[in-house]
């Protein structure tokens, strides 16, 4: 199979109970739809055990970054079972752990200040996409 | 510990298909249902943590999906959940076509009024699953 050379693929937890996994799925928007719409796509977590072979080697194809709402970490541990080890992990947890004074508490519409972590998240995920392909490039 | 409803929407979110089972299942489980009905992160079950695994196993579980892929159902089957009902958003929509639904991070007034629909549904499947467990 060949590698992808120019798209970074973005798994992000989604976790539907905790504002964690909003804000890991609206930040994974945000780079796909805002920052880095032309090098990077995504796959749904739970595809892993419901999809095929093609969902499973979806982390042959694409180096991915796994974002993880809460030490549960279950885009890394998921993504690593089923497909292949993430080439790095942004966790909105310790994110958030900078920002004491922001306690994210909305699962279905995040706030204004959720938002704002939101986008930090989509930063660092930007960042190390950039990173990634640079090193691809490298290569 | 009294007995919930499990409500498990897919985690789509390529497609706003996801986002409105995603806020159908919030309507339910905070507004419509809050005492009855509580929900787990999917993503959980995809990698087996045994805690939600015990909780699928336990107690009915309704799942929403917003394609055809049914990532909800299947996980909850592959833990051997007990799958009490399942619904596609897909099928929703082909009954009110005129609601188109868009956006991912958030969704339009048609879309969210589609979740609406969707939700209503659901209150009353869960009110007929604990009326079923009752007797």
């Amino acid at each position: 199979m060949t590698l992808a050379k120019d798209k970074v693929g973005i798994i992000c937890c989604s976790g539907e109970d905790l504002p964690e996994g909003t804000i890991s799925r609206v930040a994974t928007r945000l780079v796909l739809e805002k920052l880095r719409p032309e090098s990077t796509v995504t796959l749904c977590l739970p595809l892993f055990l419901a999809g095929g072979e093609d969902e499973r080697a979806f982390a042959r194809v694409f180096p991915t970054i796994a974002v993880d709402g809460c030490d549960k970490k279950c885009s890394e541990i998921g993504t690593r079972k089923y497909s292949g080890k993430p080439a790095a992990t942004i966790m909105v947890s310790e994110i958030l752990k900078k920002h004491p004074q922001i306690k994210a508490t909305s699962r279905e519409k995040l706030n204004a200040q959720e938002m704002e972590i939101a986008q930090e998240v989509a930063k660092e995920i930007a960042k190390k996409v950039d990173e990634l392909l640079c090193n691809q490039t490298k290569k | 510990m009294k007995k919930q409803v499990v409500i498990i929407a897919c985690s789509g979110i390529g497609k706003s298909l996801g986002t409105v089972g995603r806020v159908a299942m919030y309507k339910v489980t905070d507004q419509l249902r809050p005492k009855t009905t509580r929900t787990v992160c999917l993503p959980l079950l995809t990698v087996g943590d045994a805690e939600t695994v015990k909780l699928v196993k336990e107690n009915p579980c309704i799942a929403i999906d917003g394609c055809p892929a049914q990532c909800s159902k299947k996980n909850i089957e592959a833990s051997q959940g007990k799958l009490a009902y399942e619904i596609t958003v897909t099928s929703v929509l082909r009954e009110n076509r005129k609601l188109k639904p868009e956006g991912v991070i958030e969704l339009n007034p048609e879309g969210d009024q589609l979740a609406g629909i969707l939700a209503k549904k659901v209150a009353e499947k869960v009110d007929d699953i604990l009326g079923e467990e009752k007797q």
